[in-house]
């Protein structure tokens, strides 16, 4: 093999190996973010085809368990100032007892996400509203903070900011003077959709218990769907028929 | 018109009304210095919070707004129902109806999370919010009296004044009935979702209203030695009995129904009869006793009704009262726990099952004050400037109708 060969060789190596690393560096983000590819376009908009909800099974749930409320903290950022009655809560956990038995049940209260929302109604600017898959949402943008949906909701579920706020999450923002209240990680629910899970089962299921169940209850094939629909569920306060979108078992 | 030179703008060179306009200016600064506090430093420097999150500023903003309405009914009286006997002070009425308008708009905006997004409450309507529908009710109503006023002051367009003052009369119906129904359509709150509290709320505007009206009415006659018909003050004070007892009657109404209902019986008893908080003494002692009972006895003593002094102070407890009510109401039911489970007890880290507590604060009053001041130094600079406060005690009553 003469020394002009041995050149042509060693280019077509060099040619082939710049190739084939061309093509591993374009491939493999591909493949790392093919999870993101996934996620709905931003310019999809939602569609009342899903209908995005909870279940939770209180028989699981944990007296003295603050796991999903932890985890909603840390991922929307909700540092309290150390004043209870005004720092933020999306959502908390209850205890109750029966009176006339004296069984007791704890349970995460949080927003209902309601098909027939009473802060929604309310809200004079619209910053309150539904979104077509059901999430009740409030746009910081258009809030006066008037405060009426907080008078509105049945569950105590909203919070206002009574503060200045620093070092925001990028997903949650906030601002004092206005309203928030839990949004059911509607930033992970547009990025993965069904396989999305909101902080507060991500953390119960961390936890070990396993209480809290996402799920799209209009998917007649969904888990949750399927659950409601063979073991049934309770809306609280369900006289107001409002058509809650979170549900509970386990409370006579 | 004979009318048209009957008014003239009050004469106010002394010392005493450059006091009055220094102080009130005062109050309206404190008040805004108060907003600006709560604004920067956010409401945490309030005694609001999550559970009670209407507080003063709301009492305040709504009892001027219910009684700016209450104090358009001498105008209504002259313009509505043909009393020609309050012709001569349907001008004061208006005005006033409009100041109080103004002190409470200011409180409840100045309150607001953020109150640098008005212009998003007046361009961004949800028009199934009664809370939208009171913005247009509101501005509404100001734009309405001030044509009002300004068509009964301009000599050419004095007829017009009938047709205006009936709009202003079912405008102001209207308006009221949806400041009630602000708290009536709350349905998840045991102390609201009533019906009656759109008519509650119209007849305290009629209370209040007149309490305030009779006030600036012996302040304005007392200050500026313009005296007033004695047949107007007693038919006024005559009225404002007749109004009380119509709000004590749907007060009445409104917890004997709730008494009927086992599920809506607490409510009832945290309001009226729970020794552990305040709500139940400020009811008995404040709208009760003082706001109501003493009042009435003041105007309905023979003996001590004629004096101005007593209608004065009748007057006066009849304000204290109301805002002892709107206080009761406002605050007192939020303060009652949501019910969530019926038939259980509920404890949580967020207070659950708790009784709200709240305090209000220094800067809650300032700016509940400095609404009042606002209210006040509009009548004040108004009554100088423009012919509003009539020149002499108008004639014997004719009560005929205006043709």
């Amino acid at each position: 093999m003469n020394a002009g060969t041995q050149f042509a060789d060693h280019a077509r190596r060099r040619f082939l190996k710049g190739i084939g690393l061309t093509l591993g560096a374009s491939i493999a983000p591909g493949a790392l973010f093919v999870e993101l590819a996934r996620a709905k376009p931003p310019t999809e908009a939602v569609s009342n085809t899903n209908r995005w909800g909870l279940l939770i099974d209180t028989s699981k749930c944990t007296d003295g368990c603050d796991a999903c409320v932890r985890g909603c903290n840390d991922e929307h950022g909700l540092d309290g100032k150390g004043r209870p009655a005004t720092d933020a809560q999306w959502i908390r956990k209850l205890s109750i007892r029966q009176r006339s038995t004296g069984h007791r049940h704890s349970l995460p209260m949080l927003c209902q996400h309601c098909d027939e929302p009473p802060c929604v109604d309310v809200c004079p600017t619209g910053a309150s509203f539904k979104r077509a898959d059901g999430i009740v949402l409030v746009d910081k943008h258009i809030c006066i903070g008037c405060r009426y949906c907080m008078m509105a909701c049945p569950y105590k579920a909203r919070s206002f900011i009574h503060e200045t706020l620093r070092d925001q999450l990028p997903h949650a923002p906030r601002g004092k003077g206005t309203v928030e209240s839990c949004t059911l990680c509607v930033h992970r629910v547009d990025r993965f959709g069904g396989d999305a899970l909101p902080a507060c089962a991500e953390a119960c299921a961390e936890a070990g218990h396993n209480a809290i169940l996402f799920g799209d209850l209009n998917d007649t094939g969904s888990e949750i769907a399927e659950r409601l629909h063979t073991q049934g569920g309770r809306q609280i306060r369900a006289d107001l028929r409002l058509n809650t979108g979170v549900r509970y078992q386990g409370i006579p | 018109m004979k009318h048209a030179s009957a008014f003239a703008q009050i004469e106010a060179r002394g010392p005493g009304y450059a006091a009055l306009v220094s102080i009130l200016t005062v109050v309206l600064l404190a008040g805004l210095w108060a907003a600006h506090n709560m604004e920067s430093q956010g409401h945490h420097i309030t005694g609001m919070n999550n559970q009670v999150v209407w507080g003063i500023p709301h009492v305040f903003a709504v009892f001027l707004i219910v009684a700016a309405s209450g104090a358009l009914n001498v105008a209504s009286l002259s313009s509505v129902f043909g009393r020609t006997i309050y012709r001569p002070l349907a001008r004061l009425s208006a005005l006033l109806a409009i100041a109080l308008l103004l002190g409470g708009l200011a409180v409840l905006v100045l309150d607001l999370g953020r109150p640098d997004r008005l212009i998003v409450a007046m361009t961004y309507y949800n028009l199934k919010s009664i809370f939208a529908w009171n913005i247009f009710l509101y501005t509404g109503f100001i734009v309405i009296a001030g044509v009002y006023v300004w068509f009964m002051m301009e000599q050419r367009f004095q007829p017009l004044s009938k047709p205006v003052g009936f709009l202003a009369f079912a405008w102001r119906l209207t308006l009221t009935s949806g400041t009630g129904s602000i708290f009536g359509f709350l349905v998840a709150r045991q102390a609201y979702d009533a019906a009656v509290m759109a008519p509650m709320f119209v007849a305290m505007s009629f209370a209040f209203g007149t309490a305030v009206f009779l006030i600036t009415l012996l302040t304005v006659s007392c200050v500026t030695t313009r005296p007033v018909d004695k047949a107007v003050l007693d038919r006024q004070s005559r009225l404002l009995s007749i109004f009380v007892v119509a709000v004590l009657y749907f007060v009445v109404m409104f917890h004997v129904t709730n008494l009927y209902a086992a599920e809506h019986r607490d409510i009832v008893r945290f309001l009226l009869f729970d020794g552990d908080h305040p709500y139940a003494k400020l009811f008995w002692i404040g709208q009760i006793a003082l706001g109501s009972a003493l009042p009435l006895a003041l105007l309905w003593t023979p003996r001590l009704s004629r004096s101005s002094i007593v209608r004065f102070v009748a007057a006066c407890l009849i304000v204290l009262g109301g805002l002892v009510q709107l206080y009761v109401i406002i605050i007192g039911g939020q303060a009652h726990p949501l019910v969530l489970f019926p038939g259980y007890e509920v404890s949580s880290p967020f207070f659950d099952g708790e009784v709200g507590q709240y305090a209000g604060t220094v800067n809650e009053y300032l700016l509940g004050i400095g609404g009042v001041g606002l209210t006040v130094l509009v009548v004040a600079l108004s009554v100088r400037v423009l012919p509003i406060v009539p020149k002499k005690p108008p004639a014997a009553p004719t009560d005929h109708a205006v043709t």
